[in-house]
């Protein structure tokens, strides 16, 4: 099959993705001009997709008049973040929190409110209060899909995107892909692409050993990332991972900071207190490893000293909402947060913005380095962005793309490009035998826990990118017997990029930042000299995976004396000693 | 190089007297992110192709009929 076998679909603005931050940019497009023509492609279906297939118990990110302002929160995530931000990506975010909060309020999406009506803000945070609750939030997609349908967007299910286009200048210009039922390939032709297409979550290996137990949806396996890599676009600071601490061998968060407002938090095997703030940062989980790894370990979550009633508010915000088999999961292993702690660990190693700060570079507009090409969600650069964040960076690119696509003239497609991608997408299927995808992927993604989980030592990363590249090698044998399994051997490519990437992204930072995200044993010490920069990875003229730094933008909201407060999360004594 | 066929026990069961999918309800189907769930060709009830299952519930949630029940994979329990 060649380039002209292919049906080619035209539309305005592409939105790859139908998650949270997807929808949020394709309604925006039509809010903004109606006369554009969207798609919104999803390789799942977007009644259920993404992050928040079930739901959300909260927003972590809310910026809410009369508790904090959009300075506060700024200087909040730069010092969370060890100073390497884009404040004005930052600030973009801070200032249409709340103007987003209303908006997704007057669609129907129920949050939390005390008995004046106000918000109901919870501090979580080590130093402001930005935690608003959703204990109805199980009904978010639901929401967003009555929105997709009352703008007539045109949405394709079940296809996935493997390759951005460009036109003969180089500007992106659309995107081809497979459907995962058929393997027919699709070619659309867009004016500018918005993607969305979440974290990676699929690098690392759960500890369970279960492929699909990652703490991202499964689905989000970093074609997003190694398709903006590909295109030329920049990745920024991808050395800072994403773990999370997680309940033993279940996936989702054991969420002390839910239960933080409610009196429970993260305690070691002695009902210790050794956090003074279950917010996530990279900080914090270096406590944690510290803990988990030492004589008082393992960690646990401590809910059993609390009353019945704080137990069954607790149960029914975790066990209904964001991941729901948890009550399944206790229940099979006769687990009762009344009668004993809960054990934690760590999660795999990830990228995603939403919780850390890596991902594909945006600026204050959406932007990639690639014109035409928007970037937002878990896998945009901004930091911390959560599930807002999503909604106010699918809002930004969408205004963006859709500016860029009304004044873009007439182009090619450079067809070069195309004609590669449809050999790529075919030899899975036309081997006779080979390595079926699962193989492949437990292969690297028990390397990348091997080698490049941290503590990272820089001997240990060496030898782990270089059995990362003898998997690439290994790409030409994937053997697909069906459609269900070129994806899978699609979101291989995406994963052996990835895997790639963060090691290559880890040992080019010589220098400890972050927490546990970046932390390297034999360089310690945060550099300040050398390494107040982001970190850039990209793909040079040569085709080769490149790195450089990008310099800090001027900061617009100064740090002042609490620059260093999440360094002292350590409870000095036990509160409870 | 030869491939062998490898079995594992799947979290999702599907109960065939109450599945309607050979009534043309594909609703479990649509929903799953990982698109695990298919039409048994000799039954036509909806069932559990591939073990890549993230026990995320919206096939069990969105049945009309509760036909449809989500276990914790085996590797985790």
């Amino acid at each position: 099959m060649n380039f002209d076998d292919v049906a080619i679909i035209d539309t305005d603005v592409l939105v790859i993705g139908g998650g949270t931050a997807g929808p949020m940019a394709a309604v925006t497009v039509k809010e903004r001009h109606p006369d554009l023509d969207v798609t919104l492609l999803e390789k799942a279906n977007v009644k259920r997709s993404g992050a928040i297939s079930m739901g959300m118990d909260g927003l972590n990110n809310a910026i809410v008049p009369g508790h904090a302002t959009p300075e506060q929160y700024v200087r909040e995530i730069t010092i969370a973040n060890d100073g390497i931000v884009h404040q004005p990506a930052l600030m973009a975010y801070a200032q249409r929190s709340y103007p987003m909060i209303e908006k997704l309020d007057s669609w129907g999406v129920h949050f939390q409110k005390d008995e004046t009506g106000d918000y109901d803000m919870k501090k979580v945070h080590h130093l402001g209060t930005y935690v608003l609750p959703m204990p109805e939030g199980h009904n978010v997609k639901k929401i967003l899909y009555r929105r997709l349908r009352r703008h007539r967007i045109k949405v394709e299910n079940r296809y996935q995107a493997t390759r951005l286009l460009k036109d003969t200048k180089g500007n992106i210009s659309g995107m081809i892909g497979i459907n995962t039922r058929t393997a027919e390939p699709i070619i659309i032709r867009a004016k500018a692409v918005v993607m969305a297409t979440g974290a990676a979550g699929r690098i690392g290996l759960p500890h369970s050993g279960y492929l699909f137990g990652t703490y991202e949806n499964p689905a989000n396996s970093g074609d997003g990332h190694a398709m903006a890599y590909h295109a030329g676009a920049d990745l920024a600071n991808l050395e800072c991972y994403q773990v999370n601490p997680l309940l033993k061998d279940y996936n989702g968060p054991a969420c002390a900071y839910v239960t933080g407002p409610l009196g429970g938090f993260t305690s070691n095997a002695f009902g210790e207190r050794f956090i003074e703030c279950d917010y996530w940062s990279g900080q914090m989980m270096l406590e944690f490893f510290k803990e988990l790894e030492s004589g008082k370990g393992p960690v646990f979550l401590k809910l059993d000293h609390l009353a019945e009633e704080t137990i069954q508010e607790i149960e029914t915000i975790l066990h209904t909402n964001e991941r729901p088999s948890r009550g399944r999961f206790h229940d099979g292993r006769h687990v009762d947060y009344r009668k004993r702690m809960v054990e934690m660990h760590i999660s795999e190693i990830g990228f995603c913005s939403g919780h850390s700060a890596s991902g594909v570079w945006v600026d204050e507009t959406g932007a990639t380095t690639v014109p035409g090409l928007y970037a937002a969600g878990d896998m945009a650069s901004v930091p911390h962005n959560y599930m807002l964040g999503a909604f106010v960076y699918g809002q930004i690119c969408g205004e963006s793309a859709a500016d860029f696509a009304q004044q873009r003239g007439q182009f090619e497609l450079d067809k070069n490009l195309i004609e590669e991608e449809l050999v790529r997408l075919r030899a899975p299927l036309q081997r006779a035998d080979g390595i079926p995808p699962e193989q492949m992927e437990y292969k690297v993604r028990r390397l990348v826990n091997d080698y490049l989980q941290p503590p990272k030592v820089t001997r240990r990363m060496e030898i782990g990118l270089e059995r990362i590249l003898s998997v690439r090698d290994d790409l030409p044998l994937l053997k697909a017997g069906d459609a269900h399994e070129l994806m899978r051997a699609m979101e291989v490519h995406s994963i052996v990029d990835c895997a790639e990437m963060a090691a290559r992204a880890s040992l080019y930072r010589t220098e400890s930042r972050w927490g546990l995200y970046h932390y390297r044993v034999d360089f310690p010490e945060t550099d300040e000299q050398q390494w107040f920069c982001h970190s850039r990875l990209y793909k040079d003229e040569s085709g080769g995976m490149a790195s450089g730094t990008r310099p800090i933008a001027p900061y617009i909201v100064s740090l002042g004396e609490e620059k260093d407060a999440y360094n002292q999360l350590r409870v000095k004594k036990a509160a409870n000693a | 190089m030869p491939i062998a066929n490898h079995h594992s026990a799947v979290p999702v069961t599907v109960d065939a007297d109450k599945c309607i999918a050979d009534k043309g309800c594909t609703v479990c189907i649509d929903v799953c992110p990982l698109d695990v769930l298919w039409i048994d060709e000799s039954t036509g009830k909806a069932h559990m192709k591939y073990d890549e299952c993230w026990y995320c519930m919206p096939c069990e949630a969105d049945c009309p009929t509760d036909a449809v029940t989500v276990n914790i994979p085996y590797l985790l329990r």
